[in-house]
């Protein structure tokens, strides 16, 4: 079926657009295969309004005059659009046909499934070409360019043709005294086949932090003498590692019941396991539910207002994320040892917790670049299941299988981070807020797909633009810069206090008048940073030191009539 | 002097309120106004903690542990020491000293009569008329012809509690200015707190009136009449009750009340749901307790922040604030406030709607004159409400720390709109704790008198104005100072102060600070302008259109001020001063508690070796942090 078959009408005119903090709009409004297109052509200058269909969560039509109403008077419907990105609209709809035709043309539109039929695969702006290479860096690059890695470490490409392990990308990071027939083993004795790859190398004393999936164990403790050697040649010959296991004692128990299992100490004689509790799947989207709900609702009082803020559990994923981050960290930095961190899948939280950790340790990992790479081979090349994660948001009524709002939650950890050290991170909030946005709804391609597998498959290089590439264009970056960035070799340490920890106000408050007020302020350090720039910059070239000299005059003058005096 | 037992005592261990952190061991110094601990680390560093005795808010043995005798001091700045001495006994000294020491008895005990901050007396005097609240009505316009500043109130005679100075409607007899003072509760009659010259609309406060269940007085009604007439904008005025219903209906059985809306002519009267001081102070107690939990998870501390009501408090005072400065600029309506004696929750939303109103306000030397104005010159009880003196503890409350906070609220949602920062906030509150210079000693203007307060002590406004570069907000824009604040009041923008309730708990601050940062790229700026207004004012000085050298800093509205006419010539410093322990520029020889000693005629040995560096030390004195903080763990 043609996408257009879905249109039942495509225009309406004289509909009445309504947003949060915005007078009311009329003008004509328009249903494509992938936008809904709002334009005012009231004034000449038109202002349109253009939705990806995708960025599209829930729908809510009510139909006025439907009952009892003479219909003379005129029927017309309201569409509610609640959108991704947690924006909600109101439009009116003039006749009670063209309501409903709109309303389920934007439903069956919004919810396909066909990858090939997603906006990305139509998205062609005449700036960008689809020619040359896709992504900013790949797993040998990244190994070819982190030289402490080459005398211990080695690129395999085992899973060359996706069948060790399917959700893991063609070349992994392997420790060099393994060889490709033990990571087949090791990989068989994993969920999923996720065994331990390396992830990130400390560049202060060549510490390592591995992540994999969970061990199968099962209920009749099977071993793998594999694996086992994997884990010893990581640490090699030091004494201790750190296995930070994302579940409880008690949920790590329970899933030997169903095949998975932990690392015992027994086998693994030289790692010690740490059991750190992360609420997962279901229970995480449902957070994110509540806390939008609760955000929404004007009419709470202050004790229902924290009171539903604590129900969510929201900020206390946050807490959790950053903890655990934090003990890896602790681990890797103060007591010098590798960290091996896994959940059940090791998809999720695993991503989650190791890539906090290295933005916490690597100075590189918190530049423009060094933060998109991360992205790209922390939640990209490793697997994150994004397509199943971000097909709903938090407003939609459709039955949720796999969603789960896990890489919001790592922009909100790392929002908490540059919150407490907003001089570390070279990027700005906008580049978070922009992140959160594409990764639900997007005109490139990077965040479609579960795996690279699928990605390769579907054709997503060759078809469709990077996001990563497109930001770092030198014009679209500079408005992700954070202007009081000042590198730091350190490891950015974050409070996990309660009362370090903060609504996240730029996402959660994003349509409301608050967030003007904060572009304001963000306006203001700008102008302050580029003014003091200019003073302190280029004071040699001439240009400016003829300026210089103009606002020096009059004080000059004064000096003089002081003296004389 | 007396009251210190031991002076010194060492191998004091300081435990950190985060258990994961080792804690520190060094020396604890007991001086006549400090309590100051001295960390001796390895590397010859040393930090010092200050604390001043009057911000000790309790002192508390807790029961004996196998590594010693804990004290805990819980300060009225919300700082937490937790000392364990090695031996009883010291514990049991230093106890004892400081159950005495925080808490005088008499005036004379409180440490701005003991200070003295290398002021001469004409600087003093100076000080002292620095912010005027008569300028502040010329300001905004008065008198007019509606309005007139009144002197009948001069000798304190129709309200004992009230200013000298009276801002009343010009056609308000004396007969009704009396006869309505009667009415109120403890004298306090409706009068002017701000005019709002774009509407004509004035904002006035009083206490409640004596109408018990069924009194009415003439004169009352006549003077409503009078302050609702002043304004030909509009034919009513609120009558704003800032009290929750049930308490203000309580009071009609105890003869006192409200405005029966039926014996008013063109009244529109309303209740605003604040609670009163007991509330209040409880509900801090309960947010500090929450301040205090030792790693609480984040279930742990919303919840208790949710019980402690604290928020909601804040916003009760708020949402009427923003009430008062909606009906004065959206309405045009005058709008006459009170509780019940008018002193507390009255100043807390005539405050709040002034700075929602006025720009002014919101400058730097703007929020002096309104603390000035709304809070010492009315009669907030800031002796009773801070507990300066050994006192009925029923009577603390931290109402004016809540005025504090909805500034600090505003600021957070309106980070452009003020010229200060929240160091100014947390810095006024520390001062008014301290009781280091005059201004918020004693209840009311005329107990100031009394207490020759202006003589005695110095004035913390110059103070604070000389060190206004560590206050500035370099956000402010001065484009935005013509707009009413129109705050949003959902409970969503009310958030926890952690600057403030956990100010000395280091490790949940930023680790970086975006103010520092800023204020360091403008200080070049200012200073550039700084001297030139200093130049422009030498230069007009020195042409005779200027007749004042007072200070450095000159805005428009304070050149033409009357009571600086006197240029200052230097005066040769008395030797039988205080040194300052806090002052900026104290003589670098003296190490202050020193000093104070000698002031006190008492044996001073045994600190002098070790406090050398009483140099620029604010009220309180934080553990230094270097850059390796930017490493350390949580």
């Amino acid at each position: 079926m043609e996408l257009s078959e879905h249109i039942k009408t495509a225009n309406v005119e004289d509909v009445t657009l309504r947003r949060p903090f915005h007078p009311a709009l009329r003008g004509t409004l328009c249903v494509t295969s992938h936008h809904l297109l709002f334009s005012d052509r009231k004034d000449e200058a038109s202002w349109q309004l253009l939705i990806l269909l995708k960025n599209i969560d829930a729908i809510e039509k009510s139909i006025e005059n439907l009952f009892g109403y003479p219909r003379a008077v005129g029927s017309s419907g309201t569409i509610t659009i609640k959108c991704k990105d947690l924006l909600v609209l109101q439009l009116e709809i003039p006749g009670m046909e063209e309501c409903l035709n709109i309303a389920s043309s934007i439903e069956a539109l919004s919810s396909l499934e066909s990858m090939t039929e997603m906006y990305p695969f139509f998205y062609r702006p005449s700036h960008l070409t689809l020619h040359g290479p896709w992504g900013l860096s790949s797993t040998e690059q990244y190994y070819k360019q982190t030289e402490r890695l080459w005398d211990r470490w080695r690129v395999s490409k085992v899973n060359s043709d996706y069948s060790v392990c399917p959700s893991y990308p063609s070349a992994v990071i392997v420790p060099r005294e393994v060889d490709d027939d033990k990571l087949i083993r090791s990989a068989r004795f994993r969920q999923g086949g996720r065994f331990p790859v390396l992830s990130y190398c400390h560049h202060r004393n060549g510490m390592v932090i591995m992540r994999s999936s969970q061990p199968l164990t099962g209920a009749n403790k099977k071993r793998c003498k594999e694996d086992e050697l994997l884990l010893q040649a990581v640490i090699d010959g030091s004494e201790l590692g750190y296995i930070i296991d994302l579940r409880s004692a008690q949920q790590a128990q329970q899933a030997r019941m169903t095949g998975g299992g932990f690392e015992s100490k027994s086998c693994y004689s030289h790692w010690k396991r740490i059991h750190r509790h992360h609420e997962r799947g279901k229970v995480v989207q449902e957070s994110l539910t509540k806390l939008v709900e609760v955000c929404s609702d004007p009419s709470h009082s202050v004790d229902r207002w924290l009171s539903k803020l604590e129900n969510s559990k929201w900020l206390s994923h946050v807490h959790s994320a950053l903890s655990t981050a934090g003990l890896v960290v602790e681990c890797v930095e103060r007591d010098g040892h590798s960290v091996l961190v896994h959940g059940s899948e090791g998809t999720d939280n695993t991503l989650l917790v190791s890539s906090l950790a290295q933005l916490v340790l690597d100075p590189a990992s918190r530049t423009v670049t060094g933060f998109l790479c991360l992205l790209e081979r922390e939640w990209i090349q490793a697997g994150h299941p994004f397509q199943q994660r971000c097909a709903h948001s938090a407003y939609s009524h459709a039955r949720l299988k796999q969603e789960c709002p896990i890489f919001l939650l790592l922009l909100d950890c790392v929002w908490q981070v540059w919150r407490q050290f907003p001089l570390a991170l070279e990027f700005s909030e906008a580049l978070l807020l922009r992140l959160a946005q594409e990764v639900y709804a997007s005109n490139y391609g990077t965040f479609l797909c579960n795996s690279e597998q699928e990605r390769c498959a579907a054709g997503v290089k060759e078809n469709t633009h990077c996001l990563f590439q497109s930001l770092l264009k030198p014009d679209i970056e500079e408005q992700y810069l954070n202007p009081l960035y000042e590198p730091t070799d350190l490891a950015i340490w974050p409070s996990v206090h309660p009362q370090s920890l903060q609504l996240w106000t730029g996402m959660f408050l994003r349509w409301t008048e608050y967030a003007q007020n904060m572009e304001e302020a963000r306006e203001e350090v700008w102008s302050i940073v580029k003014e003091h720039r200019e003073r302190a910059g280029p004071d040699r070239t001439n240009n400016t030191l003829s300026t210089h000299c103009d606002t020096l005059t009059p004080f000059e003058n004064l000096m003089d009539e002081l003296t004389i005096l | 002097m007396e009251h210190i037992i031991t002076p010194k005592v060492e191998y004091v261990k300081l435990l950190n309120t985060y258990p994961e952190k080792k804690s520190a061991l060094g020396t604890l110094y007991l001086t006549a106004t400090h309590l100051i601990y001295v960390e001796q680390t390895n590397n010859n560093a040393r930090t010092e903690t200050w604390v001043l005795h009057h911000h000790i808010m309790s002192v508390e043995k807790l029961p004996l542990t196998a590594s010693g005798c804990p004290l805990l001091i819980r300060c009225k700045t919300f700082q937490l020491l937790h000392l364990l001495f090695q031996r009883e006994r010291d514990c049991q000294d230093v106890f004892q000293s400081l159950l005495r020491l925080s808490q005088p008895v008499k005036e004379e005990e409180l440490y701005a009569f003991l200070c003295n901050p290398h002021q001469n007396e004409e600087d003093r005097r100076q000080g002292w008329e620095f912010i005027s609240v008569a300028n502040d009505f010329s300001r905004m316009g008065l008198s007019n012809e509606y309005w007139e500043i009144s002197h009948l109130n001069k000798n304190y005679e129709i309200c004992s509690t009230y200013p000298s100075i009276l801002g009343l409607p010009k056609n308000a007899s004396v007969a009704v200015v009396t006869g309505s003072a009667k009415f109120r509760s403890r004298g306090r009659l409706p009068v002017l707190s701000y005019y709002h010259k774009d509407t004509k609309a004035a904002l006035c406060r009083c206490s409640q009136p004596l109408s018990g269940l069924t009194s009415r007085c003439v004169e009352d009604e006549q003077m409503l009449q009078a302050i609702s007439q002043a304004n030909s904008n509009c034919p009513f005025i609120y009558v704003v009750d800032t009290r929750p219903k049930l308490n203000a209906m309580a009071n009609r059985a105890a003869g006192k009340g409200y405005e029966n809306e039926d014996n008013y002519s063109n009244i529109r009267f309303q209740f605003q749901g604040i609670e009163n001081i007991h509330v209040m102070r409880n509900s801090l107690q309960k947010l500090l307790e929450v301040c205090s939990m030792k790693s609480p998870s984040m279930s742990d501390y919303l919840t208790g922040l949710e019980n402690s009501g604290w928020l909601r408090h804040i916003k009760s005072v708020m949402d009427a604030g923003v009430f008062l400065a909606k009906a004065v600029c959206d309405e045009r309506a005058s709008v006459l406030v009170h509780c019940s004696d008018g002193w507390d929750r009255t100043a807390q939303v005539c405050s709040l709607a002034c700075i929602l109103l006025d720009p002014y306000y919101r400058t730097i030397k703007g929020l002096m004159v309104l603390i000035e104005k709304e809070w010492i010159s009315f009669g907030h009880k800031f002796s009773h409400r801070c507990g300066h003196l050994d006192t009925d503890p029923k009577e603390v409350s931290p109402v004016f720390t809540q005025f504090l906070e909805c500034v600090w609220q505003l600021s957070e949602q309106l980070p452009c709109v003020f010229e200060f920062n929240e160091r100014y906030l947390i810095e006024i509150h520390n001062q008014v704790y301290a009781c280091q210079y005059g201004n918020f000693i004693g209840n009311c203007q005329k107990e100031r008198l009394d207490m020759r307060l202006h003589e005695k002590t110095f004035s913390l406004w110059p103070h604070l104005l000389k060190n206004q570069h560590l206050y500035r907000n370099p956000l402010y824009r001065r484009s935005l100072e013509s707009t009413v604040l129109r705050p949003s009041t959902l409970p969503l923008h009310f958030k926890f102060w952690c600057g403030m309730y956990n100010h000395y708990d280091r490790g949940m601050h930023p680790k970086q600070s975006v103010l520092d940062q800023l204020l360091s790229l403008t200080q070049k700026q200012v200073e550039g302008e700084r001297t030139m207004t200093e130049l422009q004012r030498q230069l007009a000085v020195a042409d005779g259109v200027l007749p004042d050298p007072s200070g450095p800093i000159n805005t428009p509205a304070e050149q033409d001020s009357p009571s600086e006419k006197t240029p200052t010539a230097p005066v040769v410093q008395s030797n039988g001063s205080c040194a300052p322990l806090i002052n900026g520029d104290a003589e670098e020889a003296g190490p202050g508690a020193e000093k104070c000693n000698e002031k006190e005629g008492a044996d001073p040995g045994a600190t002098e070796h070790d406090l050398t560096s009483s140099e620029d030390k604010p009220v309180s004195v934080e553990t230094e942090h270097s850059k390796e903080e930017v490493q350390e763990s949580s």
